[in-house]
């Protein structure tokens, strides 16, 4: 394998191509009793239209999220109770845009890593099976729809967008749902889940030309072909609304405002961009910005102040929320500051000041195997490599912030979501 | 692992490791929980967190932590058993990953004793305005229990079970205690609980123990010391001989039903792993059956208060499947009480638990977790020799723990419109 190492970080990395197309990259951590692995998958809750054996296809909301549970059942019986005889805790998310099973555990790492490599590449799925999973996530779906966390966000996407998957929520809903069958569920599997569209990330003090060996020995010799996405018409800056409403049984008002962004296509410049996002958010509203401390202290916002910026394919968005008895205040203030730094610019001191704190930030994320593998992913997926932040960091500059403030964070390009208590 | 006294009921734990990108550092006051004191200890920490008389207010203060390379200092409150921890958490990036060879350690470290010892004043007292607003804040923080409906439910369950208790006090107190402390009271509170109350510091990184040790050292030798106030024991009580129920009505769409349990059994690891196998892990007894074989709630689990020997059942079902999730739950003790299980649950729960215990050593913060829940007990237990103890459990003792378990009270978190 091929290996880097990345002195800044004090860590190393041994990256390797299959013959099958799958990348395989183990981070290095010695003196570790944990060892974790994720295999990703490019396909997410957005991926509900596109082209496999010539034709376009549009498949129910949720379906990628309900392939992920389905997963674990095996021709034997069930992948979770496997690992967990092993000791090993096991989970698997599905996001926008990627599905992840991951698998962490202090013994048996590769008896662990063959069964997640099993049960993700062979699918096994029977009527029985498949109708017994709605009432599971029928119930997961009620669940979410009691957090106004999800609540606000969900509104959110569907003001920005008008036309991007985005608007539909990764669960998909309970009508949605009902028209899932075992045949979607092989055709999406045999779709999206083929070496060359996925990742495995090992992190943990491990033989990394065991870990190809396994991925070998396991997965198919070779992969199908990349499948063609449709995410909808591409969308202006503007939002499709302005401003979305719910009351819930909360103690609060929140809302969570977003400002829809240019998206990128991948590679460093969107490293290099996430960076500025992030670094923006921190000068409009991070915990040391004179806004968020302006606001606290007159009592508007609490410590729940907070967002980010966030970028999928063929969308971006900057978002913040929080609790605050006055959302629509908040709201404009935020604006109305970016406006105000992005034309009279950052002070320098201050800019110094949050581009440290950033920087410790980012050392500081290394410390979680699971923001590591997360990273490493995502970094796989949009073409570029990680653990060169520090590199990439040195490059943004002070006006790279201000014109992004200036550019994207508009009141013309933004929307806000808002929960009130009931009542 | 060392940890020795640095003053006068002020102890130092100290835990060398280079692993970690950050180091850690912790004080913590260690007390007695008490419903009239533990909305005031939360209070406390919350107004300290507002500044110091260097760095006198929020913009000082963060920009004090920005200049440390993101160094976080946060409040903490937490609940151990029957006794409550209330102090600061502190992590900055570890001197070895800082781009100009920088040393960070002293200067945080002196800016987590300003905490305690120096903090913003004005007339000599603490400032009126940040008592305000954090009452307020933390008022707004112990009503937003209800935006999520699973801790609300898992957190009215043990306050029914335990109301008259101490245990039965929520770990930041209650929203009537938070609203009622004026600054007078929070001010004389603090004098009071900073020259007598348990200081638990400890420190995990790469600095040599030396170095960490005088740092602390000179910040904290201007902490008053005057009276002993140390942790309690947590005190185990039998259930009723019938089992309450508490139900409660809201504008939800899934219900939440949670059991609580209790335990007199001296046979501690026997219990743990009973717990494990019963919900405590993802191929449980409760998980496997409950959620997976009948389809009755998204999750179901349990969680065990090792010190006060109480064991919460937490699990989300359709109103509808209120008496058939609760008969379900019950069905799956019992089973556990008649020795009736595959041995690959036995061995599945040892071997999460065992593997929940070896990863504590990888995160700087679990370190710290166990290290602080293990002074508040008085407890010398070890890690290694709580993995032993686990590995010496057989299935009479896991039968003989499970017989010892008694139902105490169910509360059930239902929709307005509907009938149970």
């Amino acid at each position: 394998m091929t290996v880097m190492e990345y002195p800044r970080l004090g860590e190393k990395v041994f990256r390797r191509r299959l013959g099958n197309g799958l990348e395989v990259a183990v981070v290095s951590k010695p003196h570790y009793a944990k060892s974790y692995a994720m295999f990703a998958v490019r396909y997410g809750g957005m991926d509900l239209r596109f082209q496999l054996d010539g034709a376009w296809r549009d498949t129910p909301a949720g379906i990628a999220h309900y392939l992920e549970h389905k997963m674990f059942d095996t021709e034997e019986g069930n992948a979770l109770q496997e690992l967990a005889r092993n000791g090993a805790v096991d989970n698997a998310f599905t996001s926008n845009a990627v599905t992840a099973y991951y698998v962490q555990c202090t013994e048996k790492f590769y008896e662990n890593l063959r069964i997640l490599l099993r049960f993700v590449s062979i699918p096994y799925f029977t009527q029985e099976s498949v109708e017994k999973e709605q009432g599971i996530i029928a119930q997961e779906i009620r669940m979410v729809e009691d957090d106004p966390d999800w609540q606000v966000y969900r509104n959110l996407m569907a003001c920005l967008y008008a036309d991007s998957p985005i608007r539909i929520p990764v669960a998909g809903s309970v009508e949605s749902i009902r028209q899932i069958t075992p045949q979607t569920l092989y055709d999406c599997h045999k779709a999206f889940y083929t070496p060359a569209n996925m990742v495995l990330v090992c992190v943990g003090d491990l033989d990394p030309e065991r870990v190809a060996a396994e991925a070998e020995d396991i997965l198919p010799r070779q992969s199908g072909p990349d499948v063609p996405r449709d995410y909808g018409q591409e969308e202006g800056q503007a939002p499709a609304e302005r401003e979305a409403h719910l009351a819930m049984e909360v103690s609060m008002p929140m809302f969570l405002a977003g400002y829809k962004c240019r998206p990128q296509a991948g590679g460093e410049p969107l490293l290099r961009q996430s960076i500025i996002g992030d670094m923006a958010c921190d000068v409009l509203f991070g915990e040391s910005s004179p806004l968020y401390t302006r606001l606290y202290q007159e009592g508007v916002i609490n410590s729940s102040l907070g967002g980010n910026f966030d970028m999928l394919p063929g969308a971006a968005y900057l978002y913040v929320g929080g609790e605050t008895k006055e959302p629509r205040r908040v709201f404009e203030e935020i604006t109305a500051q970016a406006k105000k730094l992005g034309e009279e610019g950052i002070s320098e001191a201050f800019y110094q000041q949050v581009r440290r704190a950033s920087y410790g930030g980012m050392i500081r994320s290394l410390n979680s195997f699971e923001n590591i593998a997360v990273s490493m992913v995502d970094g796989r997926f949009r073409g570029y490599d990680s653990y060169r932040f520090p590199e990439v960091f040195e490059t943004v500059t002070k006006a790279d912030v201000e014109a992004f403030l200036r550019e994207e964070v508009t009141a013309g390009h933004a929307a806000i979501s808002l929960v009130e208590p009931l009542g | 692992m060392t940890r020795q006294m640095l003053m006068e009921n002020v102890y130092f734990t100290y835990i060398p490791s280079e692993k970690f990108k950050t180091s850690l550092l912790s004080a913590q006051l260690a007390v007695p929980l008490r419903r009239e004191t533990a909305a005031q200890n939360a209070l406390l920490v919350n107004v300290l967190s507002r500044g110091t008389a260097r760095c006198p207010d929020m913009a000082a203060l963060n920009r004090e932590l920005d200049m440390l390379y993101g160094a976080h200092l946060a409040p903490a409150v937490r609940k151990r058993g029957e006794n409550q921890l209330a102090g600061f958490t502190a992590t900055c990036i570890d001197d070895r990953f800082l781009p100009q060879g920088e040393q960070l350690l002293e200067q945080l470290t002196s800016l987590l004793g300003d905490m305690f010892c120096d903090p913003a004043v004005e007339g000599g007292r603490l400032v009126e305005a940040y008592v305000d607003s954090e009452r307020a804040n933390l008022a707004d923080l112990i009503r937003s229990d209800i935006n999520d409906k699973r801790a609300y439910a898992n957190r009215r369950l043990v306050e029914s079970m335990c109301a008259g208790e101490p245990f039965g006090v929520g770990r930041m107190g209650s929203l009537e205690d938070v609203e009622r402390i004026s600054r007078e009271e929070l001010d004389s509170h603090y004098r009071a609980l900073l020259a007598q109350g348990r200081m638990e510091l400890f420190y995990c990184g790469s600095a040599p123990e030396d170095r960490v040790k005088e740092a602390l050292s000179a910040t904290f030798a201007r902490l008053p010391r005057q009276g002993k106030l140390e942790p309690g024991p947590t005190l185990r009580r039998p259930a009723p001989e019938s089992v309450r129920v508490v139900e409660e009505e809201m504008d939800v769409t899934q219900g939440k039903l949670c059991v609580g349990y209790r335990t007199m059994s001296g046979d501690d690891y026997a219990t743990m792993m009973m717990e494990t196998m019963f919900g405590g892990f993802s191929s449980s007894k409760l998980f496997l059956n409950v959620r997976e074989k009948l389809s009755l709630c998204y999750y179901a689990s349990s969680v065990y208060q090792r010190q006060k020997g109480l064991i919460a059942v937490s699990s989300g079902v359709a109103f509808e499947n209120y008496t058939r999730a609760l008969e379900e739950i019950g069905a799956q003790l019992e089973a556990l009480r008649r020795g009736e299980w595959e041995d690959w649950e036995l061995q599945g729960a040892r071997s999460s638990l065992l593997s929940g215990l070896r990863a504590i050593k990888d995160s700087a913060w679990a370190l710290e977790d166990f290290v602080m829940g293990k002074a508040v007990a008085g407890s010398r237990e070890t890690i290694s020799e709580l993995m032993e103890g686990i590995s010496a459990v057989t299935g009479e003792r896991i039968q003989e723990a499970a017989k010892a378990v008694k139902p105490d009270t169910i509360y059930f978190l239902k929709g307005k419109e509907v009938q149970a």
